[in-house]
């Protein structure tokens, strides 16, 4: 044990009263200083009415207000050392109009009545600046009035009731397993936690109070050679953040998987550089899960789908749609992948999403043909005709969604979950089922073109599989691919018994850029002859 | 703006913290804190947007927030707390809630003292228009570029972005460092109705006026027209002419790897085998030059650092010699150097997905139309997509072109190419360079949000490495 590392436990010994004090005052921070507003509060309640007349005075045909509540707290240490602590309390309000068939949007942290109506004015003079460029109005599908409730992430422990000093310990605790290996240079660890109160008012009556949970704890790796011409870093990105509470930190083990991610780290510099050629891959679902939020989840958002993210995220190769719902094959017929906003622990999960609709779980692949796209209250409508043809009611999927409350909503993916094979196989079978390929862990360097063809993925690590067992690690490993040519090389897949959620908070979309924070839940999955390349080069 | 007949926007300066304001704002977080040692920053932003899609207006937004971060230091201690709410009892809970969590966290042997007060060269609340167009500007500049696709029977996608911000920073020393300013950025993606031709531009600038809608709509709209029916020809190494933006995607990568202390403890591709770091080395072809120059533009990240320190002009890397890396106070004290003052980290602005953008390429004199005739093979790239990185040893990024490239044959351009992949270094394609030709401001940023300054020349490099074809328009 480190002299710092005695220090601070010194430290939080002499300070046991302190940390108690500390903890509660974490976790109830509110009642300090100023009362925080608390969405769902009748004062706020009222406030956020105060839009809804004015917009409806001003003659919106449809208006919704959100406030939220938003509190984020930081841990990050680097080696014996902590960098950053941090809590992040913000509060604001946004307010969307609908006039005439055009949006406008406005926000402000300043929520006093006065402040709102004018907020609210501003939203309203920009639908009416809109709607003179307007060709085709915005039509709303329909979804039930009057909605009332409540809803919050089921959690465990709450992050915020757990001390700093506990939080501390067990990173430094992680540093010091993964420092203890022979070549590990630098160490970084970090918990992040969110807790986001958000109300939702409507002008069809719809009033929803949720409170959503977020948890990531991680680590990176990096060992560098004695000659200092290598160096290679493990990330712990086999442990996802999820839509949990401490308790993922508890079970993300990082005390015990430090030294096995510090082991892979050392590894890396003397693995065989890969040959590169066409090679059966099996992906582990740390690694796939990211592949499908790329070339399924992405081209699957209709607003793409139809050009709205042209500039920015891009279009899609799944268009258009007259041509492809129901027809394009897309993988083959074990490939079977649904869009939900209700798996336990997703980031992606609600009750409501941000305009009052309920999310369902639907079918966007069915064995191996697309099916369905990614819709909010405004997209559905435009695919009336299609549902229509299949005998389905016109709904949104629940996929409104903004970052916090000074953006506007719009459709951002759910989760999008390729669903486990029928027999029980486990990530072991399949390798024992390898006669010779590669198998990669943990997801890497990813990059594809803006329709969502050409994809390039890489990995944390990378195993030589032969006659049905791994014989060694290999480095600088990515597999580039063209996307339908790729699911319908996937011919075996994991069964319920390995099906693991990855997820990420950085799902980047629309303009301003908001991230979206979504769960990819998936099982391991084999694929035939996929050409893989050596991305190590001389400097 | 000048134009006085148009309806304000609700977020006018009004709504940007004054140097007083920031000052008294500042003053009563220091007075609340019950800290020994305080810093506060303060980040004051309004913003207004209109986006465009299927050559109509799609979806807009204004807003404005404060933020107030407190730092309370206990010795060695540090915690921060965050809050915008702006009142003494939201502050004073802020304030506390910073110490009791500073009290909790074990010392940091790194903490460097706060500093003091400081002259900026750059005075507090520039002499420069701090305004946001009205929805009805916003919506105009966009129908410039839809009316003119819509008539061409193809369709515009595109974003208007402004923003306006002051920041400001305080301590418990006596220090206060105060700066305002404001970016604006358009960019339009212009489609084919038939899904084979795409073609993009921007115009980037300080202030709404700057930005020149008729242009990215016309440049956009001929870039899609000429773009159509691609062919495909082989992956493989390329002369490669690049546009200031493809130029600006990739070597401000090379500003990014550029810190000092992953390059010592070897983990960068500025680490010398066998122990130290590059300086001094000659990296990349000596016609280039890497500047970081708050003189270069208002919009800059403030005209003072994360510690309050004014911000200075960098030379990073001049005629291909490594000439500094990135030096935090704690490394340059540890190493015996001065601290690298280049303002990245610091002030508003960065935009979605951060960073310091602010960096000038310095330019040659040769221009495009040149250099296509002194071409007999190879590739003209509009921009570059989803770069992302794949070996930080030799700074090798990965990533797509899009949205206008081009074959071109016996110096001129013949035909419109299929995208490529690339798995590329912008260290290997600088030294592998052929001609530059003058700076240009760009928007090189992947989200395309306002923030920083960049400043690229077009460059035709030998052997650029396109490694597979995409069938992406």
């Amino acid at each position: 044990m480190t002299h710092s590392r005695r220090d601070f436990l010194k430290t939080s010994a002499a300070a046991a009263a302190t940390t108690a004090i500390g903890a509660r005052i974490l976790a109830a921070g509110d009642a300090l200083g100023a009362p925080l507003p608390t969405p769902g509060d009748p004062a706020v309640k009222a406030l956020m009415q105060v839009a809804l007349d004015v917009a409806k005075a001003s003659g919106a045909s449809y208006a919704d207000v959100r406030v939220s509540a938003r509190r984020q707290q930081n841990v990050n240490t680097r080696d014996r050392i902590v960098q950053g602590a941090s809590d992040t309390d913000t509060f604001g309000l946004g307010v969307r109009t609908l006039v005439d068939g055009a949006w406008g949007f406005a926000a402000t942290n300043d929520l006093t009545k006065d402040a709102i109506a004018q907020v609210t004015r501003s939203a309203i003079d920009q639908a009416k600046a809109n709607r003179a460029s307007q060709l085709k109005p915005v039509r709303l599908a329909p979804t039930p009035a009057n909605q009332v409730g409540e809803w919050k992430t089921p959690i465990q422990t709450d992050p915020w009731s757990v001390s700093i000093p506990e939080k501390v310990a067990l990173l430094l605790d992680a540093n010091a397993a993964a420092a203890k290996v022979r070549g590990v240079r630098n160490v970084t660890s970090s918990m992040f936690f969110l807790k986001e109160e958000k109300t939702l008012m409507t002008s069809d009556g719809s009033y929803i109070v949720q409170t959503v949970y977020r948890t990531q704890p991680s680590m990176s790796i990096t060992a560098v050679s004695d000659d200092r011409t290598d160096f290679q870093t493990r990330q712990s990105n086999d442990v996802a953040p999820m839509g949990r509470g401490y308790e993922h930190v508890l079970e993300a083990n990082l005390g015990e998987n430090a030294a096995r991610w510090a082991a892979d780290a050392v590894a890396k510099l003397s693995a065989k550089p890969v040959e590169p050629g066409r090679y059966d891959l099996l992906l582990h679902p740390s690694n796939l899960w990211l592949t499908i939020h790329e070339t399924i989840a992405h081209p699957t958002e209709l607003d793409r789908a139809l050009g709205y993210e042209a500039n920015y995220a891009g279009t899609s190769f799944v268009a258009p749609p007259e041509k492809v719902l129901g027809q394009l094959k897309y993988g083959s017929d074990v490939m079977n992948i649904v869009g939900d906003r209700e798996q336990d622990g997703s980031l992606g999960r609600v009750m409501w999403d941000d305009e009052a609709v309920r999310p369902v779980t639907f079918d966007i692949i069915k064995d191996g043909v697309f099916v369905d796209y990614q819709t909010t209250r405004e997209q559905a409508s435009m695919l009336d005709w299609y549902y229509k043809k299949i005998g389905k009611p016109v709904r949104s999927y629940g996929c409104s969604y903004a970052q916090s409350w000074s953006d506007v909503q719009f459709q951002r993916m759910p989760n999008v979950s390729l669903k486990p094979g029928k027999q029980d196989t486990t990530w072991d079978d399949m390798i024992a089922g390898m006669d010779k390929g590669v198998a990669i862990v943990g997801d890497g360097s990813f990059s594809i073109d803006q329709q969502r063809y050409n994809g390039q993925f890489a990995g944390q690590v990378f195993y030589e599989v032969k006659g049905g067992k791994i014989v060694g690690m290999l480095k600088d490993v990515a597999y580039q691919f063209q996307t339908p040519v790729f699911w319908k090389a996937m011919d075996r897949i994991g069964g319920p018994r390995s099906y693991h959620l990855g997820g990420a908070f950085g799902d980047a979309k629309g303009q301003p850029g908001q991230a979206n924070s979504v769960s990819h839940g998936c099982v391991p999955a084999h694929f035939t002859q996929v050409n893989i390349i050596n991305t190590g080069r001389k400097a | 703006m000048s134009d006085h007949t148009a309806p304000r926007s609700l977020f006018a300066p009004a709504d940007i913290l004054s140097r007083a304001e920031a000052q008294d704002l500042a003053g009563r977080a220091l007075k609340l804190s019950p800290a020994e040692e305080t810093r506060v920053t303060i980040n004051s932003t309004a913003r207004a947007d209109t986006r465009f899609a299927v050559n109509q207006v799609t979806t807009s937004g204004e807003n404005r927030d404060v933020t107030v971060t407190i730092t309370a230091f206990v010795g060695n201690r540090a915690a921060s707390a965050v809050t915008n709410r702006l009142d003494d009892a939201s502050l004073a809970a802020a304030a506390k809630q910073a110490h009791e969590i500073a009290k909790l966290v074990p010392p940091n042997p790194e903490r460097m003292p706060e500093l003091g007060a400081s002259d900026y060269q750059y005075p507090p609340m520039r002499s420069r228009v701090i305004a946001l167009p009205s929805p009805t500007e916003r919506a105009l500049a966009a129908k410039k570029v839809t009316e003119r696709a819509r008539a061409a029977g193809l369709v515009a996608t595109g974003f208007i972005e402004c923003r306006a911000g002051a920041s400001a920073l305080a301590n418990s020393k006596g220090l206060f460092a105060y700066d305002s300013s404001s970016v604006v950025t358009m960019t339009a993606t212009v489609r084919t109705t038939d899904g084979t031709g795409s073609g993009w531009a921007c115009s980037d600038g300080d202030v709404f006026a700057d930005i020149d809608a008729e242009r990215v709509g016309a440049t956009a709209a001929e870039k899609a027209l000429a773009s159509r029916n691609p062919v495909a020809v082989e992956p493989g190494r390329y002369v490669t002419i690049l546009e200031p933006t493809a130029v600006g995607n990739l070597v401000q990568q090379i500003a990014g790897a550029m810190q000092a202390r992953a390059a010592d403890e070897g983990r960068s591709f500025f680490s010398k085998p066998g122990g130290g770091n590059k300086i001094g080395m000659k990296v990349v072809d000596e016609r280039v030059t890497l500047v970081s120059d708050p003189a270069d533009s208002a919009s800059t990240g403030g005209g003072y650092d994360q510690d309050g320190a004014p911000i200075e002009k960098v030379v990073w890397i001049e005629n291909g010699v490594v000439k500094t890396l990135n030096y935090d106070r704690f490394w340059a004290q540890k190493q015996g150097v001065k601290p690298t003052r280049s303002g990245s980290g610091g002030g508003f602005g960065g935009g979605f997905g951060g960073g310091n953008r602010t960096l000038r390429m310095l330019g040659g004199t040769t221009s495009v139309p040149d250099m296509i005739k002194s071409t007999e093979r190879g590739l003209l790239v509009t921009r570059f997509w989803y770069i992302r990185p794949v070996d930080q040893r030799t700074i090798l990024y990965t990533g797509l072109t899009r949205d206008g490239t081009f074959l071109i044959e016996n110096g001129k351009v013949t035909r419109s190419v299929k995208n490529f992949r690339f798995n590329e270094s912008p260290i290997f394609f600088l030294n592998n360079l052929e001609a530059l030709g003058p700076a240009l401001r760009v928007n090189a940023s992947e989200a395309l949000g306002a923030g920083g300054a960049t400043y690229m020349p077009p460059i035709k490099v030998r052997e650029f490495t396109m490694s597979s074809l995409s069938e992406a328009v």
